[in-house]
């Protein structure tokens, strides 16, 4: 009840002194406003990155190959950068077969759930008599198919009897049969369509037409008119007049494993199995979630640095509060006296300073979060244009708790020296 | 009948131990008895307001005993001398002291609110004693809006709070006219003569002391003299 008084008591009393308050809550509200700000662009790009991670597959691990360090070093002589004509080429021998594969999954069997392969053909043509659309010609095993999570408009995605027969069928988007088939998607299945890439033509039968969706393009920035045509991936190394090998796939893992740990025994058993005696490349394996890991490692470390920058203006605006309750318990001393000879105990004028500071604390760190969340709002599309605004709920629920501790910490003192008046001497205070 | 006021022996010094040791009451002995009005009288450094102190229990004795109400007052620590003050006394300066930044009414709550009692009930009595001192329809007013006389008995509704044993008056008309004055006092009688009130006066003003039962003079520190008054306003 008292405590119900007190707030009422302290908020009229900052009503009554408006100017005083606010340059008062003006330590605090910075404080809070920045630590708000720099806390919603976190909780924003770090939401926005792990969500883009977790779509891309936090539970995948990535094997690459690529050039030996010690081969880098002595045919860059020194320069970090290994792009250039001394960069050497892979050799057949160099790359994964499918083979190499089978054998990595099956050592791996409690721990790798899939593989998922893809063989990029590149930039070509859809070609139907005059009319033609921009395509990318995409080889894609199964489990990488099922990954693209297609919404089929039309026929069907592949069979396992056209990943191993390497059957020439493809799947086309609706943009591309709309652009050069020019019939429905029910007609067009199960024609022949010709695909030209580096003047070859290559023939295939349409078997599915899937929706063509912007958002998920990696394109859809640079005003890419080109879709996905997807192949079978054996059918892609026959066209392209390969063996089927690989310099860079996925492993998608067991949702129980411990993918660190496995990151490191899977770049150690290829190394040891099949490169060995290779002089110039390579295995090399990271996971999303590492990646994710050393990127919010860095956000939070760069959020903790402001923070003990916005701690410090906090603690300013604290002593702030703490000034201005010694200049109103002085100002008030014979109020103080009054409440004393009508009963008040010297718990009870603490306990009313202690609320007065503490509110004038939470109204400041109020204003701060509004300002603190509008400003994050703006700055977050500055910093990664597209991140989606999250509202750093733990920060406000934090600065809510930080605004209470500061008024506790610097209203203690003011309110325990009121509390201690003599109120004689403070009944007479002129 | 068990006094309201038993104060035995006195003694108040100040600076104890140091050169400048000063003692301002030299024994003092008063009893007052429940409806008594009486009336403290004595000229500026007779030790008036030192006694008053004593008597509000805002300070302690440094010898003697005084019981309140039969409580020992000497035997108290600082809560319950606050129990005692919000339960048995009612003050009325002065200089009023009204909280300037509440309305009427909740200064009237005050002692109430220090007393613990719940909202509803605090909000009652309040009407009630804001309308026996006839400031009902100002009762939302901030004491700044009020005239000195409307402020002085706002301040004596308030020390009716919690239905004190005494009312403890310091100089209550000092700032006001003499009509004004005048008011405040017809209330004071009326509390002690239709209310029961026990009520001690601190005055200098030997004409409002007259109004009293009974007046006791007060000076350097000493009871020096103790006759009975008229009791009532006017000759």
């Amino acid at each position: 009840m008292l405590v119900f008084e007190n707030i009422m008591l302290a908020l009229s009393g900052l009503k009554a002194n408006k100017t005083r308050s606010i340059l008062t809550m003006l330590g605090i509200i910075i404080g809070i406003a920045s630590v708000i700000a720099i806390m919603t662009i976190g909780t924003s790009l770090t939401q926005s990155v792990e969500h883009q991670m977790a779509e891309m597959g936090a539970t995948n691990i990535t094997l690459g190959i690529q050039q030996k360090r010690s081969e880098e070093e002595e045919s860059d002589s020194g320069m970090m950068f290994n792009r250039g004509p001394w960069r050497k080429e892979l050799t057949d021998d160099d790359y994964l077969t499918g083979e190499d594969l089978d054998d990595i999954v099956s050592h791996f069997s409690g721990e790798i759930e899939g593989v998922l392969k893809v063989n990029e053909l590149g930039n070509s043509k859809l070609k139907n008599r005059n009319n033609t659309a921009d395509i990318r010609v995409s080889g894609m095993n199964d489990r990488n198919l099922e990954n693209e999570k297609l919404e089929m408009l039309a026929g069907r995605i592949f069979t396992s009897r056209d990943q191993e027969q390497k059957k020439k069928v493809i799947l086309l988007s609706d943009r591309a049969v709309d652009d050069a088939l020019k019939v429905s998607y029910e007609e067009a299945l199960g024609q022949i369509v010709t695909v030209v890439r580096e003047n070859k033509f290559y023939h295939y039968t349409l078997v599915g037409v899937y929706r063509y969706d912007d958002s998920n393009s990696m394109y859809s920035f640079s005003y890419d008119e080109s879709t996905t045509a997807y192949i079978p991936i054996l059918t892609s190394f026959n066209d392209a007049h390969t063996p089927e090998r690989y310099s860079n796939l996925d492993l998608v893992c067991e949702s129980s494993t411990n993918i660190d740990d496995l990151v490191t025994q899977i770049e150690s058993y290829v190394n040891k199995r099949y490169y060995r005696n290779n002089k110039s490349f390579e295995a090399s394996c990271y996971s999303m979630s590492s990646m994710v890991e050393s990127y919010t490692s860095m956000l939070s470390s760069i959020s903790l640095a402001i923070s003990v920058i916005a701690g410090i203006s906090l603690l300013v605006g604290g002593i702030g509060v703490m000034n201005i309750m010694l200049v109103s318990i002085q100002e008030r001393t014979r109020e103080i006296g009054t409440r004393k000879a009508l009963g008040a105990k010297n718990s009870s004028i603490r306990m009313q300073f202690i609320v007065e500071a503490i509110v004038l604390c939470i109204v400041g760190g109020a204003i701060g979060i509004i300002i603190g969340i509008i400003a994050g709002y703006f700055a977050t599309p500055l910093v990664d244009e597209e991140a989606e605004f999250f509202l750093p709920v733990n920060g406000i629920f934090l600065s809510v708790g930080f605004s209470v501790a500061v008024g506790v910490f610097f209203g203690y003192y003011p309110a325990n020296k009121a509390a201690k008046m003599n109120p004689i001497d403070a009944l007479r205070y002129e | 009948m068990e006094p309201i006021i038993d104060a035995r022996g006195i003694i108040k010094r100040y600076y104890i131990g140091h050169p400048n040791e000063l003692e301002i009451l030299h024994g003092i002995d008063i009893k007052v008895y429940p409806g008594e009005f009486v009336a403290i009288v004595g000229a500026s450094g007779s030790g008036k307001s030192t006694l008053m102190n004593i008597l509000g229990v805002l300070d302690k004795p440094t010898e003697g005993t005084y019981y309140l109400d039969g409580v020992d007052v000497g035997e108290s620590d600082d809560s319950e001398l606050s129990a005692i003050r919000n339960q048995k006394i009612g003050f009325v300066f002065q200089t009023y002291n009204l909280i300037s930044r509440q309305s009427a009414l909740k200064n009237v709550e005050l002692p109430m609110l220090y007393a613990g009692m719940k909202g509803r009930a605090r909000f009652k009595r309040a009407k009630e004693l804001m309308a026996m001192v006839g400031m009902e329809d100002r009762m939302y007013h901030n004491p700044d809006e009020l005239s000195g006389g409307q402020k002085q008995r706002v301040a004596i509704a308030r020390a009716m709070g919690n239905d004190p044993a005494m009312i403890l008056a310091d100089e209550p008309t000092g700032a006001l006219d003499t009509k004004t004055g005048r008011m405040v006092m017809d209330i004071f009688h009326r509390l002690n003569e239709v209310h029961g009130k026990t009520i001690i006066l601190i005055t200098h003003s030997p004409e409002l002391a007259e109004e009293t039962q009974r007046i006791l003079t007060l000076s350097d520190g000493l009871i020096v003299g103790e006759r009975e008054g008229s009791g009532h306003a006017g000759i």
